[in-house]
């Protein structure tokens, strides 16, 4: 289907591989040509200065941010591509926000059902049954009836991360998912992002968590001013890191 | 003084009531049918189409930045002529009411969409959800809670707006003042009396709307 699309070292496919990828925000370019593969089952921690591009590296992914220079390949498949539908694309690519953005008019099970319900026409019983099981695995099936505004911060995050998981994506964003989270309920999503990963789910998370990020990925990219400045294994990034911006940068958050 | 409001009210209190139902009645209709317009007009704004924009922000413009009275002499004028038809000064009355009404309400109906969280947006779509969705399911179920308190505001400030139209000698409570005044020669005492039951059913209006307000906070978070 595409010439350019190489497996990895361990004979993994990439789902989504981005060529030059640039984004400007008026006269600010915040991304500066990114070249990169995410591989199938591979868990990616994206780290890096704020406001250096990870978060618009993600959402660019998504098309939540529209690319203005470059293109996004879907399994093969130009996704920038006029005639592709973006609704469609987006329910393979999960997304996980720094803010829960959890709707706080709709109950809990609510939350979880009315993306599969509206757009992938699932019957009613069929999305609550596997809602139910999907809060079961984070520990909230008895908050099915409440409304979110009853939920506690990690409470938040869990819900919103399995409202994404019932959509069945290939692809799970996280984009910052434990900054505005009390340390305490940190552990709680981290648990489950880690239960996620495990699973094979891949995942790109972009996270001030350093401990985390070693732990959970196959890869780490640092991401500064606009670009990768280096890539590698934890070990590699965090054990042995090369560019001084990385090693100036993990000297300051470790 | 006090003597002579009783009086008054006694012998003329069906020309006051008269006259408050016909406030209420403008009051109902323009509302209404301001808020169906002003949805369409929002509505057009929404669909981000360049012409339909610029006409919904031209006709704002226009319309909050001149005066009301200054809008019924004008449908009060031009609407018969143009449409060639004796129309009641009322009917013109109303018809400019409703399209005052209609830019106010268009305004109220964007501020309360602003209002929504920009992320209940980007989780609504990064579930895949279409434009479409997103809008009636999760933006604006969230909005109406912004917008029906400002609703019920412009309802309480429509039931003294049309009294304007009194210019016009349409029948509600302000043209019932004069009506009284120029049959009993108290001046005073027939304003003092409109003034009362205006204030009566504002505050009516407003403490209604305060429990509304509070039921709707109280069902859910």
């Amino acid at each position: 289907m595409n010439a350019n699309q190489k497996s990895n070292a361990e004979g993994r496919q990439p789902v989504i591989q981005v060529e030059g990828l640039k984004k400007s925000f008026g006269k600010l370019e915040v991304l500066k040509g990114i070249t990169e593969s995410i591989y199938e089952g591979e868990v990616v921690s994206v780290i890096g200065p704020s406001g250096g591009g990870k978060s618009t590296f993600l959402r660019c992914l998504n098309l939540l941010e529209q690319p203005t220079g470059g293109t996004i390949y879907y399994r093969g498949k130009n996704i920038m591509d006029k005639s592709v539908n973006i609704d469609q694309y987006r329910q393979h690519l999960g997304m996980v926000f720094q803010g829960y953005n959890v709707f706080p008019h709709l109950k809990v099970l609510e939350n979880i059902t009315i993306a599969p319900m509206l757009e992938k026409k699932v019957p009613k019983a069929e999305a609550e049954e596997k809602a139910l099981q999907l809060l079961e695995r984070v520990g909230l099936l008895d908050k099915k009836d409440e409304y979110p505004g009853k939920l506690s911060g990690g409470q938040k995050q869990r819900l919103a991360i399995v409202r994404a998981l019932a959509m069945e994506p290939e692809v799970m964003l996280f984009d910052e998912p434990t900054s505005a989270l009390d340390p305490e309920m940190v552990k709680e999503v981290l648990s489950v992002v880690q239960d996620l990963a495990d699973s094979g789910m891949t995942t790109v998370i972009v996270t001030h968590e350093m401990g985390f990020a070693r732990e959970v990925s196959d890869r780490v990219f640092f991401i500064a001013d606009g670009i990768i400045m280096e890539k590698g294994t934890p070990q590699e990034i965090f054990g042995a890191p090369k560019n001084p911006r990385t090693v100036d940068f993990l000297g300051k958050v470790l | 003084m006090i003597e002579t409001v009783i009086k008054i009210w006694d012998r003329y209190s069906y020309v006051y009531i008269s006259g408050l139902a016909g406030t209420l009645c403008l009051a109902v209709i323009t509302v209404l049918l301001g808020t169906v317009l002003g949805i369409l007009l929002a509505v057009l704004r929404l669909t981000k189409l360049k012409p339909a924009e610029l006409f919904v922000q031209f006709y704002v413009w226009v319309l909050r930045g001149t005066p009301i009275l200054l809008q019924l002499y004008f449908f009060w004028i031009f609407l018969p002529k143009i449409t060639g038809i004796n129309l009641s000064d009322t009917f013109c009355i109303i018809v400019a009411l409703i399209i005052n009404a209609s830019a106010y309400v268009a305004e109220v109906i964007r501020a309360g969409i602003q209002a929504v969280d920009r992320g209940q947006t980007e989780a609504a779509r990064s579930l895949g959800m279409t434009s479409l969705h997103t809008m009636t399911r999760i933006v604006f179920p969230q909005a109406i809670k912004n917008i029906l308190p400002a609703l019920g505001n412009e309802f309480i400030v429509m039931v003294k707006q049309v009294s304007l139209a009194s210019v016009f000698f349409v029948n509600e409570l302000t043209t019932s003042y004069k009506t009284v005044a120029s049959a009993t020669f108290r001046q005073v005492e027939s304003i003092l009396i409109a003034g009362l039951i205006y204030l009566l059913v504002t505050t009516v209006l407003s403490q209604a709307l305060k429990y509304a307000e509070w039921r709707l906070n109280q069902s859910e978070r």
